[in-house]
């Protein structure tokens, strides 16, 4: 079944007719409900491009967020080959929110990381809804330095409300294992790219995406604070979240403006949740584009140019 | 302390407790209540004589009592873009900036500065919580950078005094882009192989606690310091419980593993000093007040009451 955001409401009622149409169809075989059905799909179709046209930054979050987007899981299984996942930090515990290992893209040897949200409530629950512990940036930092030892570029998919806010994850160091993290990227002498598929929340996506190239999916988000948090904290009310997810400018579009982004990924129309098959595709696309760009490149070339992006980064601004 | 001020102490309390406090001669401990004579706290570097809590101070003060003879160069940070977003909450931005420059006397959220202690030429760069929290923008950023770029070019030891409640969130994703960007300054220090001292104050939180704060060579914390990445009151709402007693603070950090050293204020700059000539395979310094550094020993004067900064 569709789940529909609160915005998508009169696509419900049109898509909702239609299909009503066509089960009354099945049961009475008389019925010629052909065009009548035809044109409620056209008007459906008509209203998913006006309300995707010009998605508000609130929306963008709440597409971000859509239960049905396709999330990491789904990009390994349909993009690489002999996934073999790696488990563990070596030190205290496997983090489920971070899936990582060894595998194929299109032939060539990579290492995969990125954070998996969970598709239904016993694989939320078990994936903690994304939000990596400390062991999570662990195991990312061991694969990382076992890629890069051998040899093999990395490719990190990027979808985490953040990093988890919690009583052992502050114990065990969630600050210094986010910190060893965005430094194990910066000193990769292999390839390292980022696709931001969904959520990027604050330090526990830096920890993955400081990259040599970053995509971001059309519909996805990447920001310093939730809007929710940002709103509590500027207007006291964590209701104004439409109000500061405007003000952070945390679009996919806002981002490449600002040479945060290298790159944006077109969803197909609805969003991603709409069209998992063609979403998982483009990003295929996009991921291999992406490594042929900095293949052959020297680990000094790679280091340097890592380092040199991203000091450069705040030159450019947003119109207002 | 001596026993006349153990003994005045109490009648001293009790006079000014009835009425108004002169803002300009004492100051009221948040922490036990004791009244303490302003002069007499800001020598004790902003710790209460009393019960020993670590109050703010200025990056300015803690320069004026870290380097020999409070003498210190400072070092120019590049210009951000001010207001990259136009961002608007229910204040503009550069409201909010004016607001806090206005009632700092400072440009941005940290100073960065060059000089001695203990006769060891060391950079040293502080974060202000009087600005806007401390929170870290693309300035506090390029702060950062400077300092590693001046302790790289003069082949000096890097000490940073962190303090910030979060990101500078009025800058967007650009804040956060300064968890890479000072994870790189770091990179050079390390590269270079010189020393980088991170000392943790009150507080120390969010993106600055999960970027240099973290990635010292050593790491040393004033007493009952916060220093967390997710805030208690985040955490509480989180996972649904009352957080022990000390969670997050200095001490806790020590017992767990993140922390070399907890260490009060007034002992900092001795320390910070035997640290860095033992990295650096000085011989021991001599302790104590020592004269401002001067090329010609013979013409040594005393620096300013006020802490202004000699341009050389
Ligand atoms: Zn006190």
């Amino acid at each position: 079944m569709t789940q529909y955001l609160d915005f998508e409401k009169p696509l419900a009622e049109i898509e909702g007719k239609a299909e009503e149409l066509r089960a009354l169809a099945r049961s009475n075989e008389e019925m010629d409900v052909a065009d009548e059905a035809a044109a409620l799909d056209q008007k459906a179709h008509t209203i998913l491009e006006d309300l995707y046209k010009d998605l508000t930054a609130w929306r963008k979050c709440q597409v971000a967020r859509h239960p049905d987007r396709p999330h990491c899981r789904d990009y390994i299984e349909t993009l690489f080959e002999e996934y073999t996942p790696l488990a563990g930090d070596r030190n205290f515990a496997d983090d489920h929110a971070v899936m990582g290992g060894l595998s194929r893209f299109r032939g060539t040897p990579v290492v995969v990381i990125g954070h998996e949200k969970g598709s239904d409530t016993t694989s939320r629950i078990e994936r903690n809804f994304g939000m990596a512990r400390p062991e999570g940036y662990r195991k990312a930092i061991r694969l990382m330095r076992l890629a890069d030892q051998f040899g093999l570029p990395v490719v990190t998919l990027v979808d985490t409300p953040g990093a988890y806010p919690g009583k052992g994850a502050e114990e065990r160091g969630q600050s210094e294992a986010i910190a060893r993290s965005t430094q194990a990227c910066l000193q990769l002498g292999v390839p390292l790219i980022s696709v931001i598929i969904g959520e990027g929340g604050s330090g526990g996506a830096v920890a993955f995406a400081t990259a040599n190239r970053v995509a971001m999916l059309e519909h996805s988000v990447y920001s310093v604070i939730s809007p929710e948090g940002c709103a509590s904290i500027l207007w006291k009310d964590a209701e104004k979240m439409r109000e500061a997810a405007q003000a952070l400018r945390l679009t996919a579009q806002d981002l490449y403006q600002l040479g945060v982004a290298d790159q944006v990924i077109s969803e197909p129309l609805g969003g991603a949740h709409r069209d998992q098959t063609g979403t998982i595709e483009a990003v295929g696309q996009a991921i291999s584009d992406m490594l042929e760009e900095l293949s052959g490149k020297s680990a000094e070339d790679l280091v340097k140019q890592r380092r040199e992006k991203f000091l450069s980064m705040g030159k450019r601004g947003l119109a207002a | 302390m001596n026993w006349i001020t153990n003994y005045v102490r109490p009648r001293i309390n009790s006079i000014f407790s009835r009425r108004e406090t002169p803002e300009n001669l004492w100051k009221k401990c948040d922490e036990c209540g004791t009244m303490l004579f302003h002069r007499e706290l800001s020598e004790n570097l902003n710790v209460c004589t009393s019960c020993g809590h670590h109050m703010n101070i200025t990056p300015r003060d803690r320069f004026n009592a870290l380097f020999d003879g409070g003498v210190f160069v400072e070092v120019s940070v590049p210009e951000p873009q001010a207001d990259p977003l136009s961002f608007r909450d229910q204040k503009k931005y550069p409201d909010r900036m004016k607001a806090a420059q206005r009632a700092t006397g400072e440009k941005e959220a940290m100073l960065v500065a060059t000089g001695e202690i203990g006769r060891t030429p060391i950079v040293a760069a502080a974060q202000d919580f009087s600005f806007m929290g401390g929170s870290m923008g693309m300035y506090v950023g390029n702060a950062i950078i400077a300092a590693a770029e001046e302790a790289v070019k003069l082949r000096r030891p890097l000490i940073i005094f962190s303090a910030a409640g979060g990101a500078r969130m009025q800058e967007g994703i650009l804040s956060l882009m300064q968890m890479p960007r000072t994870t790189v300054a770091v990179q050079m220090l390390k590269e270079a192989k010189l020393p980088y001292i991170v000392v943790l104050t009150h507080p120390t939180t969010g993106g600055v606690t999960a970027s240099y704060a973290m990635l010292g060579d050593v790491h040393i914390s004033e007493p009952n310091a916060l220093i967390c990445f997710a805030g208690p009151r985040v955490i509480e709402q989180t996972i649904r419980e009352k957080l022990p007693e000390g969670f997050q603070r200095a001490e806790y950090l020590l017992d767990h593993g993140m922390l070399d050293r907890v260490t009060p204020r007034p002992q900092m700059r001795d320390e910070l000093i035997s640290i860095t000539r033992m990295l650096l395979g000085l011989p021991p310094a001599i302790k104590g007040e020592l004269p401002p550094p001067s090329d010609e020993p013979a013409q040594i004067e005393a620096p300013d009451s006020d802490g202004a900064t000699p341009e050389k």
